[in-house]
């Protein structure tokens, strides 16, 4: 058995190593056994050390930081200690690395064919001739279409998913025994996605193994055998995939797989974090059906192209509208009409039946206070040179509703309704955590009473814990304050989970659109099958060990 | 800090502040002495000077360096270092109104080809891409040729002469702040255009200008000098330094002191307000996220 053990690790430790900082210690007695065609796991979120503990193994942790470890062994053979020259030979040989963001890891001015060539030509491989067409046959390999067209595109010219293959390819040129791959699917659609993991779990059954990292435990449950879930640098959690999924031990990983929304969360808090005391007062809201916002037959042409094309939808009072699609669809382009902020071609947008996308600039005003937004980037919608109290206070001028307080202490109310507190008044959003920057830009949005707020992409740069707690409080502070939610998602769990009905689109247009169940359970267009075909759950995990 | 909040939200950690003097590089520390010691030069000058910079005393023409004429005297006997610090007031003068001048075209421009309509904001770009091909010397000695060699046409010259190359910068910043989410973002809460313009647009663009402005001023001195030395600026008996150096030319045979002093006077001001410039550049730049 332990001649098919690949990767050996033993107590590896990483601290950082700064002149003037005391040393942190980053990854803590970290250790596993991977052996041969399987596929290793390490979860967690952001700053958790699953990323550092993967540059480590292979060498490339920097000279920030120290790495020890008591046993670091690829087939037998010692890591600890060596060379960069003698790692130059290993890596790209007999270890693969696959980075998140292909289109920073990949030659912006080269043809990605030559780019995979150059792996094989740094290792001695072939022929120029001899290693064309082994390029050719990789790209075909990882799933490339037209692979001797595709070899001579730069990444630029390639889809998300084509460069993230050609990224593969280029990994697994020389056939490494390991491929370590660094959140390969997060900035992918999930059909896109789905393609990877595909490609991945061939490469599993061809008996390369696999260090996966991702925050991601559904992509996780698809092609991992072994799994770690790692918090603040320590494993809290190691052990089969299906076990830890299925029966978690440890909290934490409890919470990280009840803070995944999906169909069957609906109607349930997703983080073990207490419920907010929401300050605000209560609206008493009618459940009366009013339409608040309608559009009809939206038509939109960006340089003859069609981001929009006949669309309607219409959002009712306290409710949920789900927009879904992948990247490209038109939601975004879609959301800025919703906002007034582009207008469209034809088609108009009408605010409780008064004209809303075609008033006047002035009437355009009067109405914005209505219908509020929040971004996917809370950050880059902050003045930079405005503390948190600025931001509010900005919002608070615009409320016309009679204030029974000072818009200090108003300020103050917001900040609590979301989570926050006075102590955060006099902080820089540029300072704060991502879920309490989108907190701030949330305490913005309600801060004028709207009615609608637009919510675009707004949890989906946030780790699937801190978007638990997001989706949380926006639940929260719908059955408080009635208000109405456009929500604009990728992610077709979000979407379920928020949901009261949803649209679909795919390329400008509307394939479905309906009650959140209807959709799910019974989908029509064959693009929304397609869609939750390719969505990887929790529970339907299809194990790739072969025993 | 609510704690169940930073449980999950891995707070970051506040950045350590160090003391002020402690990450300010020396060569910055000796600019900032530099420019103090001008600018008290400029606004008192008899401070400083240990003769009155215009009395005449042909004994004692042409004199090296000494204690008791530290810089030397030229060929009238006047004392040197009076001239020059006498004439810092005007060299400043030129190079900061130089640049008041610059700036203001720059912004009016600038702000009218980013964001103005397209009947102004098309013609102002033309405008622009056209005095970007003159060079600023040309464009400088245009304006001196129409108005007259004097210190005040010298200011209008060369504030003019440099405008073009900032409403660019104007107009690069505006337009990128102006597609900025924060804009984007106070617009969706219902402010109006004249709010977004002064809350918003106007202070992020001129954010990264003010070190600019620091570079500029002593850049403008150094052209100002240049004109005068053409016999452009400033006239004699003026202690303007570029007048210095054009009434110290006949005699750099015999009296080197006359050109190579007022001339170190000069580089050392532009060399000042430049550190000066790129410190608060990287400052500033490090501070925007």
């Amino acid at each position: 058995m332990s001649d098919n053990n690949v990767f050996e690790v033993h107590d590896l430790q990483v601290w950082t190593a700064s002149d003037n900082a005391p040393a942190r210690h980053i990854v803590k007695d970290v250790s596993f056994n991977l052996q041969r065609g399987q596929c290793l796991a390490l979860v967690g979120e952001s700053g958790s050390g699953k990323s550092v503990t993967a540059r480590a193994l292979v060498g490339v942790a920097g000279d920030k930081l120290r790495v020890e470890a008591g046993t670091l062994k690829l087939q037998q053979e010692d890591l600890r200690g060596r060379s960069d020259r003698w790692w130059r030979k290993i890596r790209g040989k007999k270890v693969g690395f696959i980075l998140q963001d292909a289109l920073v890891s990949l030659d912006p001015l080269r043809p990605v064919g030559k780019e995979i060539g150059e792996a094989l030509a740094l290792h001695g491989w072939g022929t120029a001739a001899s290693r064309q067409e082994k390029v050719y046959a990789l790209l075909e390999e990882v799933g490339v279409p037209e692979a001797a067209y595709r070899a001579g595109q730069r990444p630029d010219e390639l889809s998300g998913g084509l460069r993230q293959r050609a990224l593969i390819a280029s990994a697994i040129a020389l056939h490494p025994d390991v491929l370590i791959a660094d959140e390969p699917t997060t900035a992918l659609d999930v059909t896109v996605q789905a393609q990877v993991l595909d490609v991945l779990r061939q490469m599993l059954d061809r008996g390369t193994s696999i260090i996966l990292i991702s925050h991601d435990l559904a992509v996780v449950a698809k092609i991992a055998d072994q799994i770690l879930v790692m918090q603040g640098g320590s494993i809290v959690e190691a052990g089969i995939a299906q076990e830890v999924l299925e029966r978690p031990r440890h909290a934490y990983t409890r919470g990280l797989i009840d803070a995944i929304p999906s169909e069957h969360t609906k109607g349930q808090r997703l983080s073990h974090a207490p419920a907010v005391r929401i300050t605000e007062p209560l609206r008493v809201s009618v459940p009366d059906d009013e339409v608040l916002l309608e559009a009809s037959h939206i038509i939109k042409r960006f340089r003859g192209r069609t981001a929009l094309a006949d669309i309607s939808f219409t959002l009712r009072r306290g409710e949920t509208l789900g927009i879904v699609g992948e990247s490209g669809s038109g939601k975004t382009t879609l959301s800025r009409i919703a906002l007034a902020l582009e207008s469209a071609d034809s088609g108009e947008v009408r605010f409780r039946g008064q004209p809303w996308s075609q008033a006047s600039a002035a009437k355009q005003r009067e109405i914005r206070r209505q219908i509020a937004v929040v971004y996917q980037d809370p950050l880059s919608s902050f003045d930079p040179r405005w503390r948190v109290e600025d931001i509010l206070l900005d919002a608070i001028a615009l409320d016309r509703q009679p204030l029974n307080q000072t818009p200090r202490e108003r300020a103050i109310s917001l900040l609590e309704s979301v989570g926050l507190g006075a102590e955060h008044l006099h902080q820089w959003p540029a300072r704060m955590s991502g879920g309490q920057r989108q907190r701030v830009a949330i305490a913005r949005a309600i801060a004028a009473h709207p009615q609608i707020i637009v919510l675009d992409e707004a949890v989906s740069a946030l780790d699937v814990t801190i978007q638990a707690q997001i989706l949380d409080l926006l639940t929260e502070l719908q059955t408080q304050l009635g208000v109405s939610y456009l929500f604009i998602s990728h992610d077709l769990g979000v979407i379920h989970h928020m949901s009261d009905r949803v649209l679909v689109m795919q390329n400008g247009l509307a394939v479905e659109q309906g009650s959140a169940d209807a959709i799910f359970n019974h989908p029509q267009h064959p693009y929304t099958r397609k869609l939750l075909a390719s969505l990887p759950r929790l529970g339907v995990a299809e194990p790739a060990c072969k025993g | 800090m609510t704690t169940h909040l930073s449980d999950y939200a891995g707070v970051k950690k506040p950045v350590t502040s160090r003391t002020f003097i402690g990450t300010v590089p020396f060569s910055v520390l000796l600019a900032a002495i530099v420019t103090l010691f001008f600018i008290v030069a400029a606004i008192a000058p008899a401070w400083l000077a240990t003769y009155d910079p215009f009395s005449t005393d042909l004994t004692r023409a042409l004199q090296p360096p000494s204690l008791t004429n530290w810089l030397g005297t030229d060929d009238i006997g006047r004392d040197l270092y009076s001239r020059i610090i006498w004439g810092t007031r005007l060299s400043m003068l030129i190079g900061l109104g130089a640049m008041a001048i610059a700036m203001s075209g720059a912004i009016v421009l600038g702000f009218s080809a980013a964001l103005g309509p397209r009947w102004l904001a098309e013609p102002v770009n033309r405008l622009l891409e056209i005095l970007l091909a003159f060079p600023t010397l040309l464009l400088a000695l245009l304006f001196v040729a129409l108005l007259g060699p004097s210190a005040s046409s010298l200011l209008i010259s060369v504030g003019i002469g440099t405008a073009p190359g900032y409403a660019r910068l104007v107009r690069a910043q505006a337009l990128q702040v102006r597609q900025s989410g924060y804009v984007e973002a106070a617009r969706a809460l219902g402010h109006p255009w004249h709010h977004l313009f002064l809350n918003h647009i106007a202070p992020n663009v001129f954010r990264p200008l003010f070190s600019l402005v620091a570079l500029g001023i002593g850049q403008s001195v150094v052209w100002a000098s240049g004109l005068s030395f053409l016999g452009l600026g400033a006239v004699p008996p003026s202690p303007e330094w570029g007048a210095l150096l054009e009434a110290g030319k006949i005699n750099v045979t015999v009296a080197w002191w006359l050109e190579v002093l007022p001339g170190i006077a000069i580089v050392l001001v532009a060399l000042s307000f430049t550190q000066i410039g790129r410190f608060i550049q990287q400052r500033t730049e490090g501070e925007t996220r």
